[in-house]
């Protein structure tokens, strides 16, 4: 029991520092003082406190969207568990449902969307649904692997077992810790496929989706999107902690400071995709889960003979 | 017939007996001729008040020998209409547009004739703002997407409407009108000059010294009084100070546009020291109050100069290493390489003047073309040239030229000792009587071109104004046909074109 609680107040440690971790590498990068480390937390509790407007063209989806997107994050959350620790929620074949309870949040942001009529965020919901749909392979691939080393198909079982896996697996392990990175990329809008700092509506993806929501929803959206951080920040460390060092006082670190510095680096360094390019993008990281999929393959066949 | 009075940018004022007045036709069959050469271009075109009903002017600009043609003619009373010379030479679009605006002269054939800055249509006043006549094309895959006119960010209101495939774009249609502020009304109000200067400055936020440059040398063409050496370098530091600090702030502009956080706090802190040393020239860090007619209230100290040199150096060793970084990035040159083209054909067709032509390989640049001032004397500008047409070229072209520019102000500052003695500026000087003047400034943005004809005391009548903008706003309509809308802000940035010097 305390193990879950343990686990549970980590994975609500990781998902709150990551955005903070970011915002001063990019802050340190460009010269500056950079905001405070909790500014985030801060606006959100701010909006948590306000009302919310709405469009007289929208309908009920348009507000229920936001405590779907967060109910389903709320809930993927719990399955994670940080290295050997134990999740609050397992349950054999528990990783589709993971990745299906974000398919579910994304469905409902992407109706709310549609729901305004607004032509931007039209777009955006359309852009949204193409890279969703694309990226889905990759994360389906990148669960399989952990689910054929170990030969168990939930989260806790699967990281539990793990650590007896050794050192031959280590190099799919890294590779799988970078697909499982570029997707948090992907889902959490980041550049180079998405820039959730520009204030230019018809280059946006998931920010112009939510355009049309403030105050308390905003808020609830902007948590969810920590939360499924988390998730991938912890499943990309847990990888290379099952490669390297497989203990939750090493795995918690890297995945803030892993994560948050890599993508505070990227978003310095170098210019977003062309929208057009991100599709080709989405799909190297598909072909890349595809190898690893298959280098764990022989490998696992390799070990059994 | 003698069809144009031919000038050039240094002459004085024109006496507008001088100024043929010929017959429309014969102008409209030579233009027709005439502009198919990509040497000449139209730099102004308006009509004003005569006791006959209207008078028009033109004044068409010849590249390759720095001629200036002026021509006027007077349509009989009871003519309906002219025969638009937009349906010829789409570079005439905005000056026609806006005599329909003006006078609701109706010009026959054009291809689509509506107010340019449209607060309504006279000859159809339902027809307003509010209803503006969008360009509409039919089809089920097809989606509408309207920008504006209220700008998300920081910028000014502009409308534009998209017509898309997916994410590709049809067609864009680009409405302004929104900051129109009366400013020709506002110049020609009273005759006082210092009231004048104030409102050129004030034209485009962005071109301050632009702007009060073209309206200086307007007057001073009007006036009797020679104009010291001194005083014509003094207004090109000025205005290549400014050039540069724009092109600076355009760059960082570009790398915030696609998310690229180095180059813009580098480009930041560069164009803050640039504006620094015009508050240490003039105390305005964008220039206003530099430029007066006749003289000026600041002229450079040796102090002064130290500090420009010293700044300007500075910020041109650490351009270079930030140009150098840009040109070698891989992931800016895929965002920006063939990407919004303008070509070469296109850009003259439309008339695209100054930054935006010259990326286009087209050689406008009035600084060499029709220099003026310390340009026509000390200076041989040579234009910078890329050949790609893309926002890239766009880019690079302001990486040469803020290069080029800091290399004119520190060559011309190096051994410049400042006497201090230039005159203070006078804004009571006698204008020349019933005369035409024009002047020509290459801003940084390009070719600005302000017109002014006095009445027999020697006042100013009637004034008109032309930014750069006017003429490449269009060129930004045509960059983004068949590119992906999301490339459009990457497009409109690296056109960075005015709105209220379009809207005046």
């Amino acid at each position: 029991m305390l193990i879950k609680l343990l686990n549970t107040l980590l994975m609500i440690v990781v998902a709150l520092s990551i955005t903070g971790v970011i915002n001063r590498t990019r802050a340190i990068l460009a010269g500056r003082k950079g905001i405070r480390f909790f500014q985030h937390v801060y606006n959100a509790r701010l909006m948590l406190s306000k009302g919310a407007v709405y469009s007289p063209t929208t309908t009920a989806l348009f507000r229920i969207a936001p405590c779907v997107y967060l109910g389903a994050a709320i809930v993927a959350f719990l399955f994670i568990p940080i290295a050997d620790l134990e999740p609050v929620l397992s349950f054999h074949g528990d990783i589709i449902l993971v990745a299906y309870l974000l398919g579910l949040a994304r469905v409902a942001i992407v109706l709310a969307a549609l729901d305004t009529g607004s032509s931007f965020e039209g777009m955006g919901a359309a852009r949204e649904a193409l890279y969703g749909a694309l990226v889905e392979p990759a994360l389906m691939m990148g669960l399989a692997t952990l689910a054929l080393f170990c030969g168990y198909s939930s989260f806790a079982d699967i990281f539990s077992t793990a650590q007896e896996l050794g050192p031959n697996v280590t190099i799919v392990m890294l590779l799988l810790a970078y697909v499982f990175l570029i997707i948090m990329i992907i889902e959490s809008g980041r550049v180079p496929v998405d820039d959730p700092r520009t204030h230019l509506e018809l280059t946006m993806i998931h920010e112009v989706m939510c355009l049309d929501y403030s105050g308390i929803d905003l808020a609830m959206i902007n948590i969810a999107g920590w939360l499924k951080n988390a998730i991938w920040a912890v499943i990309a460390a847990n990888a290379v902690s099952v490669a390297l060092c497989f203990h939750w006082e090493f795995t918690t670190p890297l995945a803030i400071l892993g994560t948050g510095i890599t993508i505070g680096c990227i978003e310095s360094l170098r210019a977003r995709n062309k929208l057009s390019r991100n599709t080709t993008y989405i799909l190297t990281i598909v072909a890349m889960a595809a190898l690893v999929l298959l280098t764990g393959f022989l490998l696992y066949q390799n070990i059994d003979i | 017939m003698k069809l144009y009075y031919i000038t050039n940018n240094t002459a004085s004022a024109v006496k507008i007996a001088d100024i043929p007045v010929v017959d429309y036709t014969e102008l409209y069959n030579d233009l027709a001729e005439r502009m198919t050469n990509s040497r000449y271009h139209v730099a102004h075109y308006f009509a004003t008040e005569h006791e006959m009903g209207l008078k028009f002017y033109l004044i068409i600009l010849d590249d390759e020998c720095g001629e200036v043609l002026i021509s006027s003619f007077i349509p009989d009373y009871y003519t309906r209409g002219l025969a638009s010379l937009t349906a010829l030479h789409a570079q005439f679009h905005p000056f026609e547009r806006e005599m329909y605006e003006l006078y609701g002269i109706p010009f026959n054939n054009h291809p689509w004739l509506k107010p340019l800055r449209f607060s309504h249509d006279r000859r159809n006043r339902e027809s307003t703002m509010d209803s503006y006549p969008f360009y509409q094309m039919e089809g089920d895959e097809l989606h509408e997407v309207n920008v504006g006119p209220i700008h998300a960010g920081i910028i000014e209101p502009g409308a534009f409407r998209f017509i898309c495939s997916g994410e590709q774009v049809l067609h864009l249609e680009i409405a302004l009108g929104y900051q129109h502020r009366g400013v020709e009304g506002e110049i020609i109000r009273d005759d006082n000059k210092l009231r004048q200067t104030l409102i050129a400055e004030s034209i485009a936020g962005d071109t301050a010294v632009g702007h009060a440059t073209a309206y200086a040398e307007l007057v001073e063409k009007l006036g009797e009084e020679r104009i010291d050496e001194e005083l014509k370098l003094e207004r090109m530091i000025a205005l290549e100070l400014e050039r540069i600090a724009m092109h600076i702030a355009d760059t960082g502009a570009l790398a915030t546009d696609i998310g690229f956080q180095l180059y813009q706090v580098a480009c930041e802190a560069l164009r803050t020291v640039t504006i620094n040393t015009t508050q240490a020239w003039c105390g305005n860090r964008f220039g206003k109050s530099m430029i007066r007619p006749f003289g000026t209230n600041h002229p450079l100290t040796q102090a002064k100069v130290d500090t420009i040199i010293k700044n300007i150096t500075d910020v041109r060793r650490r351009y270079n290493e930030l140009r150098e970084d840009i040109l070698q990035d891989n992931t800016l040159l895929a965002r920006f390489e063939q990407c919004g083209l303008v070509p070469t054909e296109e850009m003259q067709r439309i008339g695209g003047v100054g930054m935006a032509a010259r990326s286009s390989n087209l050689k406008r640049d009035i600084r060499a073309t029709h220099p003026s001032g310390y340009y026509a004397t000390e200076l041989k500008h040579e234009p910078v040239l890329k050949s790609h047409c893309d926002v890239m070229s766009r880019l690079a072209t302001r990486l040469d030229e803020v290069l080029q520019s800091a290399d004119y102000v520190l060559n011309t500052l190096k051994g410049y000792k400042p006497t201090e003695k230039l005159r203070a500026p006078q804004y009571d000087a006698k204008l020349q009587a019933d005369a035409l003047s024009f002047s020509l400034i290459e801003g940084w943005r390009g070719e600005i071109c302000h017109v002014a004809l006095t009445d027999n005391e020697g006042r100013i009548t009637k004034y008109k104004v032309k930014d750069p903008s006017v003429h490449n706003w269009l060129g930004l309509a045509i960059a983004v046909r068949s590119e992906g809308i999301s490339d459009f802000p990457i497009n409109n940035k690296s056109f960075n074109l005015s709105y209220c010097g379009h809207d005046l």
